[in-house]
């Protein structure tokens, strides 16, 4: 058996965040608080996402007025809220932050079945790419690639996961791609599984 | 910013620091990571956190924020020829984001920036991409944030290729 660091890296997590900072975490809570105000039962467990499946998910236009928006907060270079500005740079046209582009995928995750998982967060992410910009009135969608997952060896009530998430605009072009790890909740604790 | 020629390997950026209040971290994450230990305090008490944390996202966004505000500050002198050294560029994306620990309201997060490379890009002679070491420490001295940035800086002269 070897340990990658996705392994190693998880578990360092939880040493870190988890079992210092919130002892109580090692329990999975029974229901969720989806963001939509009534507790719930889970709809999906680390068990239901599967290697090698591919799904798509969601679509949302971006606005230039909400890439003003976030980029007047957190990230005001020019081709982020001009559209002279960005045709005069080397972008080509008003833009979205990379780290807007993060945000928004992040929601569609979120809306697309996170709120409704077992989740129990994430420590990171190991690469994420810029490859397009995210253009004012671009749509983009959200593609979800399971590439790998096992079982936590020491907390049987979870699981791991390597998502790849790519955010692919009305082109079919990939904008953004991400990988990494997170942990869910086991809906049978404990059970052999398969590879 | 300096030129591409002009950074050093090694240099370090203190870009300053930023506290996180509730309302904030209730507001980033209904927008973009509506998690309910993102933006429910009550129901937060009981999930994996023990209380309510920041979306991961609005810590690390915040590191922009800083670096946008430290490099507006620090002005490059004109070049002896009366060229102005560049503005920030765009990047290609980043490597190796943690959140080791989470960043709770009235946290304050002290972010800083270290060059650890240069790159030249093949495509574009103009440009070259600098990696730095992007970190945040919270009040306690706990990191909660650490990244390999990479931003696309202007030459002062483009490479022969």
């Amino acid at each position: 058996m070897t340990l990658t660091s996705g392994d190693i890296f998880a578990r360092a997590f939880f040493c870190m965040a988890v079992l210092r900072h919130s002892p109580q975490t090692g329990k999975l809570p029974a229901k969720l608080n989806g963001g939509t105000g009534g507790m719930k039962e889970p709809k999906y467990y680390w068990e239901d996402f599967r290697v090698g499946e591919v799904a798509e998910f969601g679509e949302k236009t971006v606005s230039k007025e909400e890439i003003i928006e976030f980029a007047s907060e957190f990230d005001p270079q020019p081709f982020h809220l001009d559209e002279e500005a960005g045709r005069q740079s080397i972008l080509g046209g008003l833009c979205a932050s990379g780290w807007h582009s993060c945000a928004m995928m992040m929601r569609l995750i979120c809306d697309a079945y996170l709120l409704e998982t077992a989740s129990m967060g994430a420590p990171g992410v190991d690469e994420v790419r810029w490859k397009k910009p995210v253009y004012a009135g671009d749509t983009i969608r959200l593609r979800r690639t399971c590439l790998e997952r096992r079982p936590s060896r020491s907390r049987p009530e979870m699981g791991l996961t390597r998502f790849r998430l790519e955010l692919v605009n009305q082109k079919g072009e990939v904008a953004l791609s991400s990988e990494g790890w997170a942990m869910y909740g086991r809906r049978h604790p404990g059970a052999p599984v398969e590879a | 910013m300096p030129w591409f020629e002009d950074i050093r390997i090694g240099s370090r950026t203190e870009l300053g620091s930023h506290t996180f209040t509730a309302e904030e971290i209730i507001a980033f994450a209904r927008k973009y990571d509506p998690q309910y230990f993102h933006v429910d305090e009550e129901a937060a008490k009981a999930g994996p956190f023990g209380g309510l944390t920041a979306s991961g996202w609005h810590t690390s966004a915040t590191w922009m924020k800083l670096m946008i505000r430290a490099r507006q500050g620090a002005k490059e002198p004109l070049d002896a020829d009366g060229r102005q050294p560049p503005s920030g560029g765009p990047s290609p994306g980043f490597l190796e984001m943690k959140w080791p620990a989470p960043v709770r309201p009235g946290d304050t997060v002290t972010y800083a920036s270290e060059v650890i490379g240069k790159i030249d890009m093949k495509t574009r002679p103009g440009w070259g991409i600098v990696r730095s070491l992007n970190t945040g420490v919270n009040q306690r001295g706990e990191p909660v944030l650490s990244f390999i940035g990479q931003g696309l800086v202007q030459r002062r002269q483009a490479r022969n290729v």
